[in-house]
């Protein structure tokens, strides 16, 4: 076992004492690397919260998860292991961090030699630590918030972006859009749900958009869930600002869009970041009216990558549409293949050896080849997205982009 | 913030919102006035009702203000099996239990439907949902409208039900005098099952409102229920036309606090007014006096 440097509260110190226990009468299951024999399959664990207020997006992570481990098995399995198939064991987070902490322990026990997922930041801040305790290699699928890679664990790598770096990127994108669009918006509102993401980004929000030239006419908090998006639209309406800023998750997204066109609402644009709805598949073909014109900065593949187009077609073959969770954690599940093939070894040290040298490049991410410090990999970004003409298309960075921005939309 | 182009919009607001909290107050009160429970499958219920309505719509094609003749029915009859057959029978006819196998039901309706329908967040797309009528200064969402003159068109056939049939007064002899009116000859456990159904067809009726503007999703039903049962003990336990009252009193005073205070902080006006109509009359505003 590693030794932390997290304080442990009294609740933690017994449950890793417990287990740590418990570890340690199972320490052949732990380490199962060294009588492994060729093809053996290789055990990982797919932890979401498949059940709970997280759950649709849970399924869609499995999915994603799911879809890659079928894949890799399909074309041979891992080579570099005398084609070792990759063996899912699939765990239930919850919707909480309990949740998820106790399926890390029991993914632990049945000696995992990596886990993918957690989701919500939350989450992942309480599984990541979890596996540290057993240096067991953690690849996290979305959990934005920040401090998840900054408290050295060294069993923890994340191949998407973290808030900070989308913020920064929802920000240069606004402005380079803007600009474009001669300066066409000066006020704006945002609307943020009130926990950890949609509070921190208002914040930065309202720390760089008036550097920048934009006045920021009023910051309205919600709670999740909020019923009603009446009164916040009437706000609005009254203030009647050139660009409206929505941060929050899809249920209050939607009720929001639809309010404001009930109220006939109509500012030059509605530019979200990480937008519950913006980017997702499923507004745009519900509420097309509504989604029409909406700009969003967000997870999002490559979409000139022929890998990625064919996923998503399989995944819309399947009825289920295609969301930020599926092929994030198709992308992850990819990286850990690449790993255990340069690693030609199931053991949990060499894997995490194996992924902080990563140089991955064949993924459907716009994020280039990887290399990560600190466990973060450093060419993951977020995309700009706008719907145009009832589908989602990549407005920026250029790099990746398959259509131009229409701003302003009225 | 406090011009009139803005605080006229936003009472009328309160007004529609809070009918629709009323009408989900309603079933609860009912329950309660006459079984003596509360009963927390309310919300569960409810989902399931808005699901019916979503699959009404989505795989009959029937509008939800047409299929609310039916699923107000069905669940009429879902109410009183469960009463009947489920929460009366597992209960024993003890109060306590009842709770108990009420909140268990919730339990088992919002994971069944969790485990039948996934996480999914549905809507429905309706051509009326974003009709508005132009009042000039504010526009008012015609789906809501339907809302709330449904609300009061429900309050009315429940309150003749209640006193002009002989089922309605059956209903007001358990719920004053169990022992008597049973001594009487009426059948406590019919009327019980009676009254959960009505209670369930006010959430079926609520749910087929909600459905032109709202979402389902298996959790869909909790964000009404607790403010339900704020308004029920607002109102005074049992009372119908305190729960209309609270419903609409609720909902503007949510609206207004949502305006003043931010809406992260407008809950905390619900439950400061609530606090201070109980100080002032700890038996809600049209609760009898104990």
């Amino acid at each position: 076992m590693s030794t932390r440097k997290i304080p442990l509260s009294r609740r933690q110190f017994i449950a890793s004492t417990a287990l740590g226990a418990a570890a340690a009468a199972t320490g052949t299951i732990a380490m199962p690397s060294v009588l492994r024999a060729a093809g053996t399959p290789v055990k990982i664990g797919v932890l979401q919260p498949v059940t709970g207020p997280l759950s649709y997006s849970g399924t869609q992570g499995q999915l994603g998860a799911m879809l890659a481990i079928e894949e890799i098995n399909a074309a041979g399995g891992i080579k570099a292991l005398g084609g070792a198939q990759l063996d899912p064991m699939v765990g239930d987070a919850q919707s909480t961090p309990a949740g998820g902490t106790a399926e890390v322990e029991k993914m632990n026990a049945a000696g995992v030699s990596c886990i993918v997922g957690g989701y919500a930041s939350g989450i992942c801040l309480a599984t990541t630590q979890a596996a540290a305790r057993y240096d067991l290699p953690y690849v996290v699928d979305v959990g934005v918030a920040d401090n998840i890679m900054t408290r050295g664990l060294k069993n923890t790598f994340r191949f998407g972006p973290g808030f900070g770096v989308i913020a920064n990127a929802a920000i240069d994108n606004l402005i380079a859009i803007n600009d474009a669009a001669g300066k066409a918006a000066k006020t704006v509102m945002i609307v943020h749900e009130d926990s950890l993401f949609g509070a921190g980004l208002a914040k930065l929000l309202n720390a760089k958009l008036p550097e920048k030239g934009f006045q920021v006419l009023e910051t309205i908090a919600h709670p999740t869930p909020t019923r009603d998006f009446n009164t916040i639209v009437l706000k609005i309406k009254a203030q009647n600002p050139d660009l409206v800023i929505p941060a929050n998750y899809y249920n209050e997204y939607v009720l929001l869009a639809r309010t404001m066109q009930q109220q006939h609402v109509k500012p030059k644009g509605i530019y979200s970041v990480l937008g519950g709805a913006a980017s997702s598949y499923k507004f745009v073909k519900e509420f097309p009216e509504a989604a029409n014109g909406i700009m969003d900065c967000n997870h999002w593949f490559n979409p000139l990558s022929d890998k990625a187009q064919a996923l998503k077609k399989k995944v819309e073959a399947k009825g289920q549409f295609f969301t930020y969770e599926v092929y994030l954690n198709y992308a992850s599940i990819g990286l850990v293949a690449d790993a255990l093939e340069r690693a030609a070894s199931a053991d949990r040290a060499k894997l995490i050896e194996a992924l902080a040298s990563s140089t991955w490049a064949g993924h459907i991410m716009p994020y280039g080849p990887t290399k990560f410090v600190d466990g973060q990999n450093q060419g993951a970004a977020p995309c700009g997205t706008q719907v145009q003409g009832n589908d989602i298309k990549v407005i920026l960075p250029a790099k990746f982009a398959d259509a131009k921005p229409k701003f302003p939309i009225t | 913030m406090l011009s009139p182009v803005i605080l006229i919009p936003a009472l009328l607001n309160g007004l529609l919102t809070g009918a629709v909290y009323a009408l989900v107050a309603l079933g609860l009160t009912l329950i309660y006035g006459v079984l003596h429970i509360i009963n927390f499958a309310h919300g569960a219920l409810l989902t399931a009702a808005m699901f019916a309505a979503y699959f009404a719509f989505k795989v009959l094609g029937i509008d939800p203000y047409l299929s609310v003749f039916i699923i107000a029915p069905l669940f009429f009859a879902v109410g009183y099996a469960l009463q009947r057959f489920v929460i009366g029978l597992a209960s024993h006819g003890e109060d306590r239990n009842m709770l108990l196998v009420t909140l268990g039901l919730a339990v088992v309706i919002e994971n069944a439907l969790l485990f039948g329908f996934r996480g999914d967040t549905r809507t429905i797309d309706v051509p009326y949902a974003f009709q508005t009528i132009d009042l000039g200064f504010t526009y008012l969402a015609v789906p809501r409208l339907v809302g709330f003159v449904a609300v009061f068109v429900v309050a009315l056939i429940l309150w003749l039900i209640m006193s002009l049939t002989d089922i309605g007064r059956a209903i007001r002899a358990v719920a004053k005098e169990k022992l008597g009116a049973q001594l009487s000859g009426i059948d406590v456990a019919h009327v019980y099952a009676v009254t959960f159904g009505l209670g369930t067809a006010c959430v079926a009726v609520a749910a087929c409102l909600l459905m032109p503007t709202y979402y389902v999703n298996p959790g869909a039903g909790n964000a009404f229920v607790l403010i339900a049962f704020t308004i029920v003990v607002l109102g005074g336990m049992g009372s119908v036309p305190g729960a209309v009252l609270g419903g609409l009193m609720i909902g503007v005073v949510e609206s207004l606090s949502s305006l003043f205070l931010g809406d992260s902080l407008g809950q905390v006006g619900i439950f400061l007014i609530f606090i201070a109509v109980l100080l002032v009359r700890p038996q809600g505003l049209f609760g009898a006096n104990a």
